[in-house]
């Protein structure tokens, strides 16, 4: 007797709970008609591509439908680990992005501390304006600007380079393979300088002013109060974004690969997204090039959980 | 205690500091701008003096004659069109879409809204490649069209975080008085959360309005082929690209070739990298307070 009054009590709850719900959805409904057209959009265009990784297991003709295509396994894969280029572009790719992480971290984080120590408001304001410009335009006008400032042809860097007596002949500086892993550092370094100082002069704004009182009354000066104040407060700040930047380890853009290379450095421009766009589209070989994009896909995400580890570990917090 | 004994050399290590700090912000001002009056110089230089090398920040033989030559090539007039068509439409339906979808995640009624949320950012990390999408793109008909310029952008997670978390800001009970008056979800947004939102709106436009200016690879990838629906980054990227040897796109143009002959490819090059530019100098410094605070609102939430 008792056990049927409780399921019947839990079947009434249940029914209150899903009219509720209606009631709710129907009171709502000018939210969903607000939301649903785009979570449309966000399915087609972001998720239902994921469908075309099928291709990677595939020998995929575009002329055949679905189901006549020859399903091949993991071949692609194969192909693609027993390529010797893959190694060369997995090289290039990590090692601009290990250079880009550490000059994209030291740059900025000297530049907002030195910038914190600006006295007048003005000065500062107006450096902060003209650092943000190249952030700004983009990578195909910084790839002209790069390309004539190390033009071998009254590039201004030879010019410098030569007025100081270091070298005696122009360089070619975007046609040796050796120098352009540098190039790039530098170009991203310059664009995304002032940008990124952003986060930190905000680190640096939220230390109270209070612990530079004491420092000050204790006598330190002001090398020792960055020292021991504006760079503890900004730690945890640095932390999170190093830790961030490790998720996009290897998803490090082609575009300024792509503007700045040219055939004489190849085998040092070739990166990862590169590559699937040279093999995939260029070359027709779409099976192939889709295997590199789940590569890269299947790799960023393995790298975001274990950043995502980490930072848990570290901070008992999650970004995801 | 051992810091007394700097007593009498603090000021002259504080006054050092100074010196490093104004040597090194002022260098990296220099080495910002100068490149920039550098071009902006030679874009105004007649081109067969500018060969001779030695311009800095200042033409030497001032002319108008490079612009006058990019200016009579109808690539660069069509690029121009698109370029702003695509900015101000993207930027609008843009700015529309996330903001209406960030109001239906910043109501705590709304049931979906965890759902959504977690759809959405997973969209932020992974993503299908770019061949399936190139083939999404093509089967939807929209190569060759002015769409690809909008649609695949359409909805950015990011765009959308950062307009929630500043509209969770504000009072919930504004939009239940509004209620009370008997406005609907949409009249509230329209009326009452929107105009609050302005900061949030503004970084998000510019960001929006950026990214569509500076966009030239989806014309490379989808609008290649046609001369109707150029930008001028990609026009752009064409002169640079096909002046650079050994260069990674073969584009032979015979338009560009004939206004070669008039002046150099160099002169040409830097016309064009001013002309694509200066519009992004007007705008930005005057957004600067609120891409500040949009960023640093991002960055703490997103």
């Amino acid at each position: 007797m008792k056990a049927v009054t409780t399921s019947v009590q839990q079947q009434t709850r249940k029914l209150k709970r899903e009219r509720n719900f209606w009631r709710t959805a129907i009171r709502n409904k000018y939210l969903y008609m607000m939301s649903l057209p785009f979570i449309i959009w966000v399915f087609v265009f972001s998720y239902y591509p994921l469908w075309g990784w099928t291709m990677a297991f595939q020998k995929y003709k575009p002329a055949k439908s679905f189901g006549e295509q020859d399903w091949v396994g993991f071949d692609q894969f194969k192909t693609l680990f027993q390529d010797d280029t893959f190694y060369l572009v997995m090289r290039n790719t990590l090692a601009m992005s290990f250079m880009g992480i550490i000059a994209g971290f030291a740059v900025p984080i000297i530049f907002a501390v030195l910038l914190n120590e600006v006295r007048s408001m003005a000065f500062k304001r107006f450096a902060q304006t003209i650092s943000y410009l190249p952030h700004f335009v983009s990578w195909v006008v910084v790839a002209g600007i790069v390309t004539k400032m190390l033009s071998a042809d009254h590039g201004t860097v030879n010019e410098i380079l030569m007025w100081l007596g270091l070298i005696d002949q122009p360089i070619q500086f975007l046609a040796h393979g050796h120098y352009f892993w540098g190039i790039i550092t530098i170009s991203d370094v310059w664009k995304e300088m002032g940008w990124n100082t952003i986060i930190y002069l905000a680190a640096i704004a939220g230390i109270s002013q209070e612990m530079y009182e004491a420092a000050r009354v204790d006598g330190a000066n002001r090398i020792k109060q960055i020292w021991h104040i504006t760079l503890p407060g900004i730690r945890s700040t640095i932390v999170i974004l190093l830790i961030m930047s490790i998720g996009h380890l290897i998803q490090i853009g082609f575009e300024k690969q792509f503007l700045l290379g040219n055939n004489l450095v190849r085998d040092y421009s070739q990166v990862l997204d590169l590559y699937a766009l040279e093999y995939g589209l260029q070359l027709s070989r779409y099976s192939f090039g889709t295997a590199v994009n789940i590569f890269n896909s299947v790799v960023s995400i393995i790298l975001l959980f274990t950043a995502n580890g980490l930072f848990k570990k570290i901070t008992k917090e999650s970004i995801m | 205690m051992k810091t007394k004994g700097l007593l009498g050399g603090a000021p002259l290590s504080d006054r050092l500091l100074s010196v490093i700090v104004y040597v090194f912000v002022i260098f990296v001002m220099i080495a910002t701008l100068y490149p920039f009056l550098n071009v902006f110089a030679l874009s105004f230089n007649d081109s067969v003096d500018s060969v001779r090398g030695g311009i800095t920040i200042f033409p030497r033989d001032f002319t108008w004659e490079n612009y006058k030559v990019i200016f009579s090539f109808s690539g660069l007039i069509t690029g121009f069109k698109i370029s702003v068509l695509r900015t101000v439409a993207g930027t609008v339906v843009g700015l529309i879409s996330a903001s209406m979808l960030a109001f239906t995640l910043s109501r705590p009624d709304f049931q979906g809204r965890k759902f959504v949320s977690v759809f959405l950012a997973l969209t932020m990390y992974v993503s299908g490649g770019l061949i399936p999408v190139y083939f999404l793109i093509r089967d939807l008909h929209m190569m060759n069209t002015f769409w690809v310029y909008i649609l695949p952008g359409l909805v950015s997670a990011f765009n959308v975080f950062v307009i929630r978390s500043f509209m969770d800001g504000i009072p919930f009970a504004l939009q239940e008085s509004a209620k009370l008056d008997g406005a609907n979800d949409f009249t509230i947004y329209w009326r009452i959360i929107l105009p609050m939102s302005k900061p949030a709106l503004a970084t998000i436009a510019l960001f929006l309005a950026v990214g569509q200016w500076n966009s030239w690879f989806d014309t490379y990838l989808y609008n290649g082929s046609s001369e109707a629906l150029t930008t001028l980054q990609f026009e752009l990227m064409k002169v640079l690209q096909s002046t650079t040897s050994g260069n990674n796109v073969d584009i032979h143009n015979s338009n560009m070739t004939q206004m070669m002959s008039t002046v150099s490819p160099e002169s040409v090059k830097m016309a064009i990298t001013i002309v694509v530019t200066v519009p992004i100098l007007l705008v930005y410094p005057f957004l600067q307070r609120y891409f500040v605070k949009g960023m640093t609102l991002g960055a703490v939430k997103g």
